[in-house]
């Protein structure tokens, strides 16, 4: 039985030596001549300004979580749609239980004003 | 699915149906009405504790195998919803003059104790693992729940990396598990170790990742460190709920997946568990000496407790005491749960805002000064020591009577030497509180007294019958496939 993760093992191997030595070649045989806009950080080519680490308003955060939350329904949801036929009444009945559930998260998060920008 | 297999998880749907209803009506309730919540939060427990108890004496499985009903699920289901009523009961007025009076709360511990129902009655390791987190992640929450008071904050973020960490273990073993045997129902395990098809090695590994991650939940050395910082930082009601509750549910779910799925493996893991058991009691009660602050010195109490109850399962593969060792556990369980609960509450009632009132000088004078709340406290203090003939002791003694029956006295004997130990800083507390002069300020409130006076009469009561209650929880016994 261990025989058959022989290869995940060799590419695992490979792998890891396939970096190791790009990087440890780079590291001997490469040129350091460092400028001050070599040694910025790189930005897609724009040139970096103010402090990396900014605060963010906790409302980035919500909207996040609340796509999540509604994204999840929809994969489940395309997924019982596809086989609604076979599943009967009791996949039904089922996919109704998920989305009552889900329907008080969202009335909850609503009320509690988490879809409200200001 | 059928009815009879919803019927099977009749207590689990209506908590979890509760907690729904409760978290839409605390949308319209206005904040200072919210005292009707934790009235209809109780009588939804109550209702499920009904429901739960009408299920003894039943047992099945259901849901293609997924969950099992049994008398030990009905026993410990009952437990967890009576740590639940008694939170309740101890955060009621706690939670209003701490100012976190949020009705969150009160759905989180409906969801939290639902996980620990289905931790229980779960007959398959995805399930397991899906409890786990369910009855987990509204737990990180509470713990939080006394925000933006920074220890509070510090207690959750603690808890929620060290829990996700564990359940990384558990994740790790269940997926060795189902390499080695090809299933991850308890039931199909069993059939693969029977018919010879499974690997021993990884099965051996998967089982002490699942102990590790579940060692973490059950706070047992070495994977204790989070437990005194947690406990300190939580609201009181909630970290008496998480002494308790949580702990049954680890173990709860170890016996269950230990007994069913590992027997053949004893010999290689009951080392393991000697360590554990052994290393616990002693670590835990030897930090316990230590701690001047009373909800630190409760946590690592409890630490040394499951050392205690570890006891039990160095046993689990010798067939004669299994079932003496299941029925042991359960009755410690039920003497600690009680005993801790009603200590948690004296603490409660001592609790000042902005955690003062919490050290152990602040329980100077308060036997003679408030003789009841004195006396009540005695009770648990005498009881966590093992005094002979008090509650604590029974729970000692029969573990300790399992462990000598399976040939380990020289683990009934480090017991026996951690727990006189524990007399020091037991008594320590007993000594402050008669023999000091102070002047505590004492919270007067009608559930706490209720819940303090009520567990001590049930600790007194109950040691008068201990053989009852033992044979009591020796119905409780599992479902083996």
């Amino acid at each position: 039985m261990l025989q058959d993760y022989l290869p995940l093992f060799v590419i695992l191997v490979v792998g890891f030596a396939v970096a190791l030595i790009a990087v440890l070649l780079g590291m001997l045989f490469g040129p350091r001549r460092p400028t001050p806009r070599k040694a910025a950080p790189y930005e897609s080519g724009i040139v970096p300004y103010g402090p990396g680490r900014r605060r963010m308003s906790i409302r980035f955060y919500l909207v996040a979580v609340l796509f999540i939350l509604f994204d999840v329904e929809v994969v489940f949801v395309i997924f019982w749609a596809a086989a609604a036929r076979q599943l009967g009444w009791l996949g039904f009945l089922a996919m109704l239980v998920f989305l009552i559930v889900l329907e008080v998260a969202h009335v909850y998060a609503w009320k509690k004003g988490a879809l409200e920008w200001d | 699915m059928s009815l009879s297999d919803l019927m099977m998880v009749l207590p689990i749907a209506f908590t979890l149906v509760w907690a729904l209803v409760l978290l839409l009506i605390d949308l319209w309730l206005p904040r200072e009405r919210q005292g009707i919540l934790a009235l209809l939060t109780a009588l939804g427990l109550a209702v499920a504790l009904g429901l739960d108890l009408a299920q003894s004496g039943r047992s099945g499985s259901a849901f293609r195998d997924m969950v099992v009903l049994d008398n030990f699920a009905v026993f410990l289901n009952a437990l967890y919803l009576i740590s639940g009523l008694i939170a309740l009961a101890l955060g009621y007025d706690y939670l209003k003059r701490m100012e976190m009076e949020r009705g969150e709360f009160y759905a989180l511990l409906l969801f939290s104790i639902a996980g620990m129902m289905l931790l229980t009655q779960a007959n398959h390791l995805i399930l397991v693992f899906l409890a786990l987190e369910f009855l987990s992640i509204p737990l990180y929450v509470l713990a939080g729940f006394a925000r933006p008071r920074l220890e509070s904050e510090e207690a959750a973020l603690k808890y929620f990396l060290l829990g996700a960490f564990s359940s990384a273990f558990v994740l790790y073993g269940i997926a060795l598990v189902f390499g080695a045997t090809a299933n991850a129902s308890l039931t199909g395990v069993i059939e693969a170790v029977r018919s010879g098809s499974a690997e021993v090695g990884f099965l051996t590994a998967g089982a002490v990742m699942l102990l590790v991650g579940f060692g973490f939940k059950v706070a047992a050395v070495p994977f204790h460190e989070w437990a005194p910082d947690v406990y300190q930082g939580s609201p009181t009601p909630v970290t008496g709920f998480m002494a308790v509750a949580t702990k049954a549910a680890g173990f709860a779910v170890l016996m269950r997946i230990f007994l069913n799925l590992f027997p053949g493996l004893a010999t290689s893991l009951t080392p393991i568990f000697w360590g554990i058991a052994a290393l616990t009691m002693i670590v835990g009660n030897l930090l316990a000496l230590a701690q001047s602050n009373i909800k630190r010195l409760l946590a690592y109490s409890s630490i040394a407790n499951a050392g205690y109850l570890l006891m039990a399962f160095v046993p689990y593969g010798n067939a004669q005491v299994a079932g003496q060792a299941i029925s042991s556990m359960l009755f410690y369980l039920l003497a600690y749960g009680l005993t801790t609960f009603g200590a948690w509450a004296v603490v409660v009632a001592l609790e000042q805002a902005e955690g003062r009132g919490l050290t152990l000088e602040d329980y100077a004078g308060l036997g003679p000064k408030y003789p009841w709340l004195g006396v009540t406290m005695l009770i648990f203090m005498l009881s966590l020591t093992g005094v002979p003939l008090t509650l604590g002791f029974w729970g000692k003694f029969f573990l300790f009577r399992t462990a000598v029956a399976a040939g380990y006295v020289d683990l009934a004997i480090i017991g026996l030497l951690t727990s006189v130990i524990s007399a020091y800083y037991y008594l320590r507390i007993v000594v402050i509180m008669y023999m000091r002069a102070g002047e505590p300020r004492v919270r007067r409130d009608g559930w706490l007294n209720l819940v303090a006076i009520g567990t001590a009469a049930a600790v007194v009561l109950l040691s008068v019958v201990p053989v009852q209650m033992l044979e009591l929880t020796a119905r409780a016994v599992l479902h083996l496939p």
